[in-house]
């Protein structure tokens, strides 16, 4: 019997039968009513999952525990996520869970309301923390659904208001088990591409339910992390998300955020040709009016100031030149007899005397010849006498 | 100024629009020569240019943003039907 091959032992079973499960069910969803839920004084809770006819026993382990946005008590409807394990102490199976989501809608609230506390006392909602948008984006960010109604929405309220804008959207999935990580991840996308100016988040309007992947806390958290602002759009104006909470703005719908991300063209177009008057305006008045100055500047007194200094300028040059004359003529006068007194006696020296006695001068070229060696044979000289001149031609010189 | 013509580096319209209110004001308090108002004329004529062509642009551009196999982003022309 011992050395029967198709006999296994109690542990080679378990262990086949865990190999095969864990492989088997490494990630699972599962939904039912949480029953006997009792937290250990490790910090580990344990509960069973159920519905009419089947029940697994399921594991949260402390660590898990305190990343919950959502706490169940016996009763609750829920959807947990996690992995099959098998005990081979005691030959069980149970699910390890890493999270759980409430489903009914008494649930969902309670839910909604737990994490909204937590991230309230955490501070996430704090008006500190919100971002101002920027007044005129050229880049808009959207994280929705590529077939929702929402996109298609701000795409229309856009292509009315500010057709200029560039619009990038990163589709995502809004409703499902998967929604809430894949919007995380769009968020944190955008933040490591940078060249988004703003975000809209959000989704159209649905259930409770449709609408729950904007309650759940990675997506909160996302949004709270991100350095792009962030408008929410989620549902209908009735609909109030987590993420409405902690977004930098929430808008009542998809196509609201659309009027909220960017001003109304028609407005800026008024706007524009205000400013474009004005300065067309002032510019022009400018020129025509230092044209009108230089006009009057050319008429001006001031203009003319110089004419009319130069006129008195004139006149007392007139004056001065009257008065000069007078004392200039008073001069004259004495210096005219003190020079007849030196008349007389240059004219003892005057040279007519001489040459009444015989002499005569000779000139060349109006200069006077005081040597022969001055003058050549055919030079043209003036003799001038006491009583007249003769010009004459050298015919020979005989210097002594 | 200088002599340097400063030919607009590609502005947002933000900054665009915020340039034109400057230009206005200034010229508003008539605190600038002749010379530089007609500068800020012929700025003002190209700035609002900019932003008209802006304002009357016809449709909005649709991207959208993937990854490439290298993890780097790329935006890809997704026009609405």
């Amino acid at each position: 019997m011992q050395s029967d091959p198709s006999v296994l032992t109690v542990s080679e079973l378990t262990h086949r039968i865990k190999r095969m499960l864990e492989s088997g069910f490494s990630s699972v969803h599962l939904q039912g009513e949480v029953s006997n839920f009792k937290r250990h004084t490790s910090g580990h809770a344990y509960f069973t999952l159920k519905d009419e006819n089947a029940q697994i026993s399921a594991v949260l382990w402390r660590s898990r525990v305190q990343q919950l946005s959502f706490l169940p008590e016996d009763g609750a409807k829920v959807i947990i996520s996690g992995r099959i394990t098998v005990y081979e102490p005691r030959g069980n199976y149970q699910i390890e869970v890493l999270s759980i989501r409430p489903v009914g809608i008494g649930e969902l609230q309670m839910a909604f309301e737990y994490l909204k506390r937590k991230l309230a006392a955490e501070g996430l909602f704090d008006s500190e923390h919100k971002q101002s948008l920027p007044p005129y984006p050229e880049r808009i960010g959207i994280v929705t659904s590529p077939t929702g109604a929402a996109l298609h929405d701000i795409l229309n309220v856009l292509q009315r208001r500010f057709p200029g804008v560039e619009v990038v959207l990163r589709p995502t999935k809004v409703q499902g088990i998967e929604a809430a990580a894949d919007i995380a991840d769009a968020i944190r996308e955008f933040n490591a591409f940078g060249k988004v100016d703003v975000m809209i988040v959000g989704r159209g309007g649905g259930s409770l339910e449709d609408l729950w992947a904007f309650n759940e806390e990675v997506v909160a958290r996302a949004i709270f992390q991100s350095a792009i602002p962030i408008i929410s759009a989620v549902g209908h104006e009735v609909d109030f998300s987590i993420a409405d909470f902690v977004a930098d703005l929430r808008a009542p719908t998809p196509s609201a955020a659309a009027e909220l991300v960017v001003r109304d063209r028609s407005a800026l177009l008024d706007t524009l040709r205000n400013y474009w008057y004005t300065i067309h305006q002032t510019v022009t008045q400018m020129v025509s009016d230092r044209k009108d100055q230089i006009r009057h500047l050319l008429s001006s007194y001031s203009f003319n100031k110089p004419i009319d200094l130069l006129r008195r300028h004139t006149q007392r040059v007139d004056e001065l030149d009257r008065s000069m004359a007078a004392s200039v003529a008073h001069r004259v006068a004495l210096v005219r007899s003190h020079a007849d007194a030196l008349h007389h006696r240059i004219k003892a020296l005057d040279p007519q005397l001489t040459l009444k006695r015989g002499y005569a001068i000779v000139s060349k070229n109006d200069a006077i010849v005081s040597s022969a060696t001055m003058l050549h044979a055919n030079d043209a000289i003036d003799i001038r006498f006491h009583d007249g001149n003769v010009s004459s031609t050298v015919s020979l010189t005989t210097p002594t | 100024m200088s002599a340097s013509k400063k030919e607009p580096p590609k502005q947002t319209f933000e900054q665009s629009l915020q340039r034109l209110e400057e230009i206005v004001d200034h010229l508003e308090q008539g605190d600038v020569s002749l010379d530089e108002s007609i500068k800020m004329y012929e700025e003002g004529l190209a700035l609002s240019k900019a932003c008209m062509d802006k304002l009357t642009q016809a449709e909005v551009k649709l991207k959208k943003l993937s990854k490439d196999i290298e993890g780097n982003f790329q935006l890809i022309d997704d026009q609405p039907e």
